[in-house]
C-alpha cells in the first residue's frame, strides 16, 4: 500500500551491544524492520596511540602496537617493526623471520578463529564459539610458552625477538599443526556448509568489487569481493617470496559474490593456507643457526631524520605504520593505518534497504576489532 | 541425588536464616552483564568459552542490564564511555555488584601517563566491588576475582550498607 504514509524511527545499536564486537554505536534510522541507513559512531575506545607515539621511545611504543589490534598482537609488533627497522636501516638475522613468519601466521589462525566464533554466534550459533575457543586455546598455549603472555606479548623488537624458540617448541607446533587440520574440517562441517547459517548469510550484504576497490577495503573484506590482493604476494615483507601459498578469494559458491558467506569462507581458507605456510617455514627452519635473536637489536634506536611507511597483511588487512623521524630517540609521529576503519567505513554503503538482523551479519563478517579503529 | 536429598527424602524442614539462602541463592547465579569494552574483554569470553567455562559456577552472561546481577568493566574506560557505563550501572536492579577487570579499569594501567582519554580507575564512576589486576589478567584471575565476590555475598548483612573490598 504506498499510498499510507509511514513513520521512520531513529534506533540505536550500541555501544553496549554484544553483537558489536565492542564499544560501537551504530545509528539506525529504520522504516519498521527496514534499515534505511546506518551511521557509525567511534571513539569510544580511543587509546590515543599517535600521543604515545609523540611521546615513548621506539621500542618504548611496541606493547601500544599490541594493545591497536588486540586479537593480532603479532602481526602489529610485525608491522610496526617492519616501519623503524626500513627507518634505520636494519638487517634482521634470517633465523628471526623465520620465527616472525611462524608467530605471525599462528596468531593470524588465532585471530580468524575468534572472528569465525564470534560470528557463528552473532547469528545465532553458539557450538561453532565454544569449537574455536577451544582451539584458539591451544596457540595460546603455545604463545605463553614462548613470551609469558596470553594476549598482549610484545615480542618482536627491532632488529629481533625477545626470546628464541624454547627447547622443543617447533615439535610443538608441529604437533598443533597435525591437531588442527581435522579441526578445520570439523568446522566446515558444522557451520560453512549448515543450511540455516547459509539462508542468512548467503545474497546478504552483498559488496561489489568497485565499492570495495574504491572505499580501499583490505583484507578478507576485499578478497571476499573476488580481488586478489595480498600484501604477502602483491607487496612481500619478511621471507614470504620463499614460501607457496595461495591467496583465496570469493567465489559466490553459495550466493552472490562478495556476500558474507564469501567473506566468512575467505577466513576459513586463509587458516588453511597459514597452516601451509608454517609447516614450509618449520621444515626449511634454520636448526644449526645458533645466533642469538637479540643480537641484531640496537642498544639504542636513535634512526636518523627521515619518514617511512611500512605496511604489512594483518588478519584484518593492510596494517601500515608511518612514522616521521627527527633524528632523536623518539619520533616525531606515528600514525597507524588501520584495516578497520577503512572496512568500518564501508558499512553505510551495505546498510540500505536491509533486514535490522542483517546488521549483525554485516558487521560479523566485516570483522572489526574496535581498538584498532578508535586507535 | 546428594546428601541433602537422602536425609530428608521423606520431606523435612531446614533451618536457616533468610540471609543465608538469600546470599547462596545470589552466590550461586551471578549473572554478568555480557558487555566488553577493550581487550580484557576478548578474556572474559576465552573465560566464558569451552576451556574455563563459567557456566560452572552459575556465571552465564546477559545481554541485558535489566537481568544482571554483575558489571564486569572489561577494559578501557575512556571519557565518552564513562557516561554510558554509569548509565548502564543505574539500569541494573539491586542488589548489583561491580568486578573491574585488568590495569585499564583499575587505574589506568598503560594509560595513566598519557591517556588524556582515559577514566582513571572505573571507581571514580561506579563503586568497585573486587578488583583483578592484570594485562589483561588471566581467565583464572578472572575467576580468583568472581570467587572473591561469591565469598564477599556469602558474608553479607542485610541493613547494612555494603562497601568496597
Amino acid at each position: 500500500m504506498p499510498h499510507l504514509k509511514t513513520e521512520e524511527m531513529i534506533m540505536n545499536m550500541g555501544p553496549q551491544h554484544p553483537s558489536t564486537h565492542g564499544v560501537l554505536r551504530l545509528e539506525l534510522v529504520t522504516d519498521g524492520e527496514v534499515v534505511k541507513s546506518i551511521t557509525p559512531h567511534i571513539g569510544y575506545l580511543h587509546r590515543c596511540f599517535e600521543k604515545h607515539g609523540e611521546e615513548l621511545t621506539y621500542p618504548m611504543i611496541i606493547p601500544f602496537t599490541d594493545r591497536l589490534d588486540y586479537l593480532a598482537s603479532m602481526n602489529n609488533n610485525h608491522a610496526f617493526n617492519l616501519a623503524v627497522e626500513k627507518l634505520l636501516n636494519l638487517e634482521v638475522p634470517r633465523k628471526v623471520e623465520f620465527i616472525r613468519v611462524i608467530v605471525a601466521e599462528l596468531q593470524r589462525i588465532a585471530s580468524h578463529l575468534v572472528a569465525i566464533g564470534t560470528f557463528g554466534a552473532d547469528i545465532g550459533a553458539v557450538t561453532p564459539f565454544l569449537w574455536t575457543f577451544r582451539d584458539r586455546e591451544v596457540i595460546l598455549n603455545l604463545f605463553e610458552n614462548l613470551t609469558g603472555a596470553r594476549m598482549l606479548y610484545n615480542y618482536m623488537w627491532p632488529g629481533g625477538v625477545a626470546r628464541d624458540f624454547p627447547k622443543g617448541f617447533r615439535e610443538e607446533i608441529g604437533a598443533f599443526i597435525t591437531y588442527f587440520r581435522p579441526k578445520i574440517r570439523d568446522l566446515n562441517n558444522l557451520l560453512t556448509g549448515n543450511h540455516i547459517f547459509i539462508s542468512r548469510t548467503a545474497h546478504v550484504g552483498v559488496l561489489p568489487a568497485d565499492v570495495a576497490v574504491n572505499y580501499n577495503c583490505t583484507g578478507p573484506v576485499l578478497r571476499g569481493s573476488g580481488v586478489k590482493w595480498d600484501l604477502r604476494k602483491n607487496d612481500p615483507y619478511s621471507i614470504y617470496p620463499e614460501f607457496e601459498f595461495d591467496i583465496p578469494v570469493g567465489q559466490g559458491t553459495m550466493g552472490t559474490l562478495g556476500d558474507t558467506w564469501d567473506r566468512y569462507y575467505i577466513r576459513c581458507q586463509e587458516m588453511e593456507q597459514s597452516l601451509n605456510i608454517i609447516e614450509q617455514a618449520l621444515a626449511k627452519f634454520p636448526v644449526e643457526d645458533a645466533t642469538d635473536v637479540q643480537a641484531a637489536v640496537p642498544r639504542r634506536i636513535k634512526p636518523p631524520a627521515g619518514e617511512v611507511y611500512a605496511r604489512a597483511e594483518n588478519p584484518r588487512g593492510e596494517l601500515g605504520f608511518y612514522i616521521i623521524s627527527d633524528g632523536g630517540t623518539k619520533p616525531f609521529r606515528v600514525r597507524a593505518k588501520s584495516p578497520c576503519f577503512v572496512n568500518l567505513a564501508v558499512l553505510p554503503a551495505l546498510g540500505k534497504g536491509i533486514m535490522v538482523s542483517d546488521i549483525v551479519a554485516i558487521l560479523g563478517s566485516i570483522d572489526i576489532v574496535l581498538g584498532e579503529v578508535d586507535r | 541425588m546428594g546428601l541433602l536429598d537422602k536425609q530428608i527424602d521423606s520431606g523435612g524442614v531446614v533451618i536457616t536464616t533468610a540471609e543465608n539462602v538469600l546470599n547462596w541463592a545470589r552466590l550461586s547465579s551471578m549473572w554478568p552483564m555480557g558487555f566488553g569494552l577493550a581487550c580484557c574483554a576478548i578474556e572474559m569470553m576465552a573465560t566464558m568459552a569451552s576451556n574455563y567455562d563459567l557456566d560452572r559456577f552459575g556465571i552465564i552472561p546477559r545481554p541485558s542490564p535489566r537481568q544482571s546481577d554483575v558489571m564486569i568493566v572489561a577494559g578501557t574506560v575512556t571519557f565518552k564511555m564513562a557516561e554510558r557505563v554509569k548509565r548502564l550501572y543505574q539500569q541494573m536492579p539491586e542488589p548489583r555488584y561491580v568486578l573491574s577487570m585488568g590495569s585499564c579499569s583499575n587505574s589506568g594501567g598503560p594509560y595513566w601517563q598519557h591517556g588524556y582519554h582515559v577514566v582513571k580507575s572505573v571507581s571514580r564512576i561506579i563503586p568497585v566491588d573486587v578488583y583483578v589486576p592484570g594485562c589483561p589478567p588471566r581467565p583464572e584471575a578472572l575467576i580468583g576475582g568472581l570467587m572473591l565476590l561469591q565469598e564477599k555475598i556469602r558474608k553479607e548483612k542485610f541493613g547494612v550498607k555494603h562497601e568496597a573490598v
